[in-house]
């Protein structure tokens, strides 16, 4: 029995885990039920935890075959977005869709169809998964390409339809390592959203938003905009070499902070001074790839910013129609409570096929809470007022959304856990959040 | 000359998770791979692999540790005498067993000592021939003294230790260059399950690392965690009359 969590550190619970070096290992393990597979640990609750069965995918860490000619990439599951960046971005390519954090599994970034500050354009990243190879309840694997059930339901299906071992995916061709961003600062939200709005043409879009602050700057926010950069934009230096950028020294949060270090006013401090910096930094600026996408992955650990207690997630989408009045809805709550948060972050999203895939044409709005009674009874209310606009929840950030809540405002969980019933597939698979959400 | 990043590697016991972190690395630093080992089909997948993340040549062959009598065609059959050669080659046994079941020793000693001696001698005799050639042995600490716990293995990595300084001492002004590497704990298939301290447990990576660095800076001995030398200095000095009664 090992104490494990996902990212957000809550809730931790005593697994049974075990890490398979084969396909005859990883059957026998999924033979005694109750499975979850686990890739590296960054949803942020329960959604890769099994008490019974964790099979962490850490040895499934191959790559299989690349085609310079189209980009597409076989590998298995275990493999991190980080080494695929390190392997072909030398080559002029780059993953067509990535999270926030390049330390994420393949299997993970398909099981939960995670999303990139390009999703108003390249959808989701099942958008380049040409086809999966999955271990089903029985042990046998099999290959589904793009039309097939398993297919579907596997993407968004959050580890519970089996599995995954191997994917094709199609990487995207860059000239450089380089992105060419444009921030712009918006005074409140509906700044905000006009600059969404305005620049549905920019490859990548994303927001930082004050959480903090309540009043005529609520939802003020530095919406950056990027484009991966050609080489002529690159200063003399860089253009010998477009994909070498400077490497970042890795630091390490070094111990947890005390848990009361965030508070209503650390809070409103951070949220007004990073505000001010980043409108004077405003206009364009060229940044390399790890920090354009991934600022956080400098500090290892900044998980434990939040102390020994954790925090939690909330993140949800809302409908284009009604996101400018839910999102001011969702703020005004926050602030009033003074809770909120250093990074909390708003993105326009596109349109999104996909049986449970979590994002759909609208806004997404992502941000932490450390994990206490307060911040769980505040995402009761946001929950309330996310179903109220026809707004929807991403597992991947969850730990704590209730069953009726989930199933309420998105039916397709429904015929999922249906599904699931009549397969037998839900006795083979299940994990800590499947089993709170009645999946 | 050893260490250029053309030189060939050769690796015994490619499917070791100590092996297999070491082709990681030496490829990453541009050295083309032969990995063997028993089944050699089973390779096939991390050759693909290497040649994929590192653009370097990778072969697979068949080696048994415990075929001797092969070792010689084995070396013969190769695409090219490699310039290094490592050796991962290990078994950990069961020492209950070990006591009970001579056959089962006999493999625990053959596997760690026997084998790899001779598969290293037959290199050494051609990397002597050729006038230069680097062999590295994987031994453990667990050489260092017998104890109850694991003195069959301790024993077979005791002469391997002794067997390697012996080959370092005869080779002492060249050509041919022999290096130690006495990993502590490392989390590995071979520990899969025990409860090992994370602090003296070492990722298969550093055990890597300190290998790649080791061929690099021409060293003799590698203790990969420096804590593991001072543990095994009080455990060597402890007098017999004291150290027979603890458990360690
Ligand atoms: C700093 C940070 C930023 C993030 N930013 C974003 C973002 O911008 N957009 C976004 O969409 N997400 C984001 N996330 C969430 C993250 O991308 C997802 O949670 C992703 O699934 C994590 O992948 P993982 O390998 O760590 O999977 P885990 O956390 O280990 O598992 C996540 C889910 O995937 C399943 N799974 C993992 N491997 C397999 C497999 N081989 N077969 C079947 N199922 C499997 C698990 O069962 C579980 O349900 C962020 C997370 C962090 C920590
Ligand atoms: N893990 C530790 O804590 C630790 C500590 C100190 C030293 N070491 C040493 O490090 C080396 C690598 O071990 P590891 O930790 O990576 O464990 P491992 O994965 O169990 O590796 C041992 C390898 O030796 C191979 N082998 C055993 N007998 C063989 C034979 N007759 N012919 C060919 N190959 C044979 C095994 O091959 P198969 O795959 O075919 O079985 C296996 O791949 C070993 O020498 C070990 O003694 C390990």
């Amino acid at each position: 029995m090992t104490a494990l969590a996902g990212w957000g550190r809550y809730p931790r619970i005593d697994c049974a885990i075990a890490a398979p070096r084969d396909e005859a290992a990883l059957a026998a393990l999924i033979a005694r039920g109750g499975a979850i597979a686990r890739g590296m640990g960054r949803a942020y609750g329960d959604s890769a935890l099994s008490a019974t069965n964790t099979i962490s995918m850490r040895h499934f860490k191959r790559f299989r075959a690349f085609d310079p000619a189209t980009g597409v990439l076989e590998a298995e599951a275990g493999v991190t977005l980080a080494e695929i960046i390190e392997t072909f971005l030398p080559r002029g390519w780059f993953p067509l869709v990535t999270p926030g954090t390049k330390f994420v599994s393949l299997g993970g970034a398909i099981a939960a169809d995670v999303h990139g500050k390009n999703h108003h354009g390249a959808g989701s990243f099942g958008a380049c998964v040409e086809w999966i190879e999955l271990m089903g309840a029985d042990g046998a694997v099999a290959r589904a390409t793009r039309d097939d059930d398993r297919f579907r339901w596997t993407l968004g299906g959050m580890g519970l339809t089996g599995v995954i071992l191997r994917a094709a995916i199609r990487l995207q061709p860059v000239a450089s390592g380089w992105i060419a961003q444009t921030t712009l600062p918006a005074p409140d939200l509906a700044a905000a959203i006009e600059a969404f709005e305005a620049n549905m043409d920019a490859p990548y879009s994303v927001a930082w938003i004050d959480c903090a602050t309540s009043g005529a700057a609520r939802g003020r926010s530095l919406v950056m905009l990027g484009r991966h950069a050609a080489p002529e934009a690159l200063p003399r230096a860089a253009r010998r070499d477009p994909f070498a950028v400077p490497r970042r020294r890795l630091r390490r949060l070094p111990i947890d902070l005390p848990s009361g270090a965030l508070n209503p006013l650390t809070l409103r401090a951070f949220n007004a001074a990073y505000w001010w910096a980043g409108a004077r930094r405003a206009g364009a600026a060229l940044v390399d790839w790890d920090r354009y996408f991934y600022p956080l992955d400098a500090i290892e650990g900044w998980n434990r910013l939040y102390g020994r207690r954790g925090f939690v997630q909330f993140q949800c989408a809302l409908p284009l129609p009604a996101a400018r009045e839910g999102l001011d809805a969702l703020l005004r709550t926050i602030a009033a409570r003074g809770a909120g948060s250093f990074l909390a972050v708003l993105k326009r999203f596109g349109a999104q096929e996909g049986r449970l895939s979590f994002p759909m044409e609208g806004y997404t709005l992502a941000l932490d809470f450390p994990c206490n009674r307060e911040s769980l009874n505040l995402m009761q209310t946001l929950d309330r007022i996310t179903a109220d606009h026809g707004g929807r929840f991403y597992l991947a950030k969850d730990a704590r959304l209730d069953a009726a809540t989930l199933h309420a405002t998105d039916p397709r969980w429904s015929d999922f856990a249906e599904m699931r019933r009549r397969t037998g597939l839900a006795e083979a698979f299940a994990s800590a959040q499947s089993r709170r959400l009645a999946l | 000359m050893s260490g250029a990043v053309e030189d060939a590697v050769l690796i015994l016991g490619a499917r070791s998770d100590i092996a297999r972190a070491c082709a990681q690395r030496l490829a990453r630093a541009g050295h083309p791979l032969m990995l063997a080992a028993r089944d050699a089909a089973t390779l096939a997948g991390d050759a693909e692999d290497l040649k994929l993340r590192h653009g370097v040549a990778v072969t697979c062959h068949d080696f048994d540790a415990l075929a001797t009598g092969d070792h010689a065609a084995f070396l013969d059959a190769l695409p090219e005498l490699p310039e290094i050669a490592l050796c991962a080659v290990g078994l950990m046994g069961d020492q209950a067993e070990s006591q009970r079941d001579p056959a089962a020793a006999i493999r625990v000693l053959r596997s760690n000592f026997e084998g790899p001696a001779v598969v290293l001698s037959l290199l050494a005799e051609r990397f002597e021939a050729r006038g230069s050639g680097t062999i590295v042995g994987i031994s453990s600490v667990a050489g260092e003294r017998g104890r109850a716990s694991n003195y069959v293995y301790g024993a077979a990595k005791a002469g391997f230790t002794a067997w390697l300084s012996g080959l370092r001492n005869r080779f002492g002004r060249g050509p041919v260059r022999v290096i130690t590497v006495l990993p502590g704990f490392v989390a590995t298939s071979m520990t899969e399950g025990m409860d090992l301290p994370a602090r003296l447990t070492a990722q298969p990576e550093e055990v890597a690392e300190a290998v790649y660095r080791a061929i690099r800076h021409r060293r003799d001995v590698v203790w990969v965690r420096p804590v593991w030398r001072v543990i095994m200095a009080i455990i060597r000095a402890l007098p017999e009359p004291i150290f027979k009664k603890t458990r360690l």
